[in-house]
């Protein structure tokens, strides 16, 4: 017994198989949500923008290019929602997870050594990256893209993608060490 | 000199994979440089540890995310009755990169990835190899590990773990046997699934030292983290 292929849904789908329409959903859903929240940072916008992103795809199935994996091509389409609301967006409006994270990377390196853990200090510092940075690493570790599909979805060269995945990982690490972690890299 | 430039630079392009090495997402020839590289370079291999680290808490940091409410599959589908069958399109043939083209036609141009394909397939092969490990365990009916039995009251210890993709099933079964574990729930997204390594819960300390040791095992484990 074998699923359906997400490329085989999107061709339901174009076909007007409402059904289809909802195993995609199914299947997509709650990582595309994840990957819009930490680009947007607040989980009502997040929620609007997953709905338009399967709503494209629900009009767009039709376009679709069985070249790119099905998880590339949903994911830049949530990307550029993101990226579209974000430019709306007022840039004073810091979100609330960005905020606190920022907030308790100021208290002083000791104090934070010996009320968090280690995990919890790098999960802050992983949120108080910039915006491209969380997301280069949030697509690699997390949503385990190649550097090719990196590539295609941000629109960037394959070279860019390795150098910013290292710059995020080196801003990370300095983070860090203002945090009181010093991991001795870069 | 150009001998120990060739090197740098050699080690600089295995560093900046490192990643993509975590995460099981490297050729398999591209990941066989990386695995011969760590072998001989312990600093290499320290570095390793860290972006496995950073792997481990980014998974952490977005499984915590939680999920849509239900709102958002009413609005969805209501919006798609409304609207009814979608346009007509160009069938499979027009390019994603084409549609990203259009949406993105400010930024610079773009590679096109054929890997892509193959990565999606590896996981999926992946994802296929744990559903059979669950199917052999579990006897004659089909049953994914997703859709198991319910098992967030059983009793035991538990982890969250990411397979590497180059392991074969019958490594993944030895593994089970050798550490009496066994797959409760997944793949979650990530490719991550919860597993048992205890009958009996642990203390955290145990539970941690029950994962380090499985952790050991890195030819099967790409990621493991202790799990409620």
């Amino acid at each position: 017994m074998q699923a359906t292929s997400d490329e085989a849904l999107i061709s339901r789908i174009a076909a007007g198989d409402r059904l289809a329409m909802q195993v995609l959903y199914a299947r997509h859903h709650v990582r595309v949500y994840r990957f819009i929240l930490r680009l947007v940072g607040n989980a009502t916008t997040a929620e609007d923008l997953i709905s338009e992103v399967f709503l494209d795809v629900w009009r767009q199935a039709g376009k679709f290019e069985a070249r790119s994996a099905a998880s590339t091509w949903l994911m830049a389409i949530a990307r550029f929602k993101a990226l579209s609301m974000l430019r709306r967006k007022p840039e004073e409006e810091l979100d609330d997870e960005t905020a606190e994270a920022i907030e308790d990377l100021s208290d002083d390196p000791e104090t934070t050594v010996q009320k968090k853990d280690k995990g919890e200090i790098l999960r802050k510092c992983l949120s108080a990256l910039s915006q491209d940075h969380r997301e280069i690493i949030d697509l690699v570790y997390y949503h385990e893209k190649t550097v090719e599909e990196v590539a295609e979805m941000v629109g960037i060269p394959e070279a860019t993608v390795k150098t910013r995945m290292f710059y995020a990982r080196k801003k990370l690490s300095e983070l860090l060490k203002a945090a009181g972690v010093d991991r001795g890299w870069p | 000199m150009m001998m120990s430039r060739n090197k740098a630079t050699e080690r600089e392009d295995i560093e900046a994979l490192l990643p993509w090495h975590a995460a099981g997402t490297l050729s398999r020839r591209d990941a066989e440089r990386v695995e011969q590289a760590l072998a001989q370079d312990a600093e290499l291999a320290r570095r390793f540890e860290l972006v496995r680290e950073e792997m481990a808490e980014t998974i952490h940091l977005n499984e915590t995310l939680g999920a849509p409410s239900t709102r958002v599959a009413q609005k969805l589908f209501a919006a798609i009755d409304a609207e009814g069958e979608p346009k007509k399109g160009r069938g499979m043939s027009f390019q994603a990169s084409a549609w990203l083209a259009g949406l993105f036609e400010q930024l610079s141009p773009r590679t096109l990835a054929w890997s892509a394909a193959a990565a999606g397939l590896a996981i999926v092969l992946q994802a296929g190899l744990l559903a059979g490990l669950v199917l052999s365990e579990r006897g004659a009916s089909y049953q994914t590990a997703s859709f198991g039995e319910p098992t967030a009251a059983a009793p035991g210890a538990f982890a969250l773990v990411r397979f590497n993709p180059a392991a074969t099933a019958g490594d993944i079964t030895k593994f089970f046997d050798a550490h009496k574990a066994s797959v409760v729930e997944g793949p979650r997204p990530g490719g991550v699934y919860r597993i048992r390594v205890a009958a009996t819960s642990l203390s955290q300390d145990e539970l941690a030292r029950a994962v380090a040791r499985l952790a050991e095992d890195k030819n099967i484990v790409a990621f493991i983290a202790p799990a409620k």
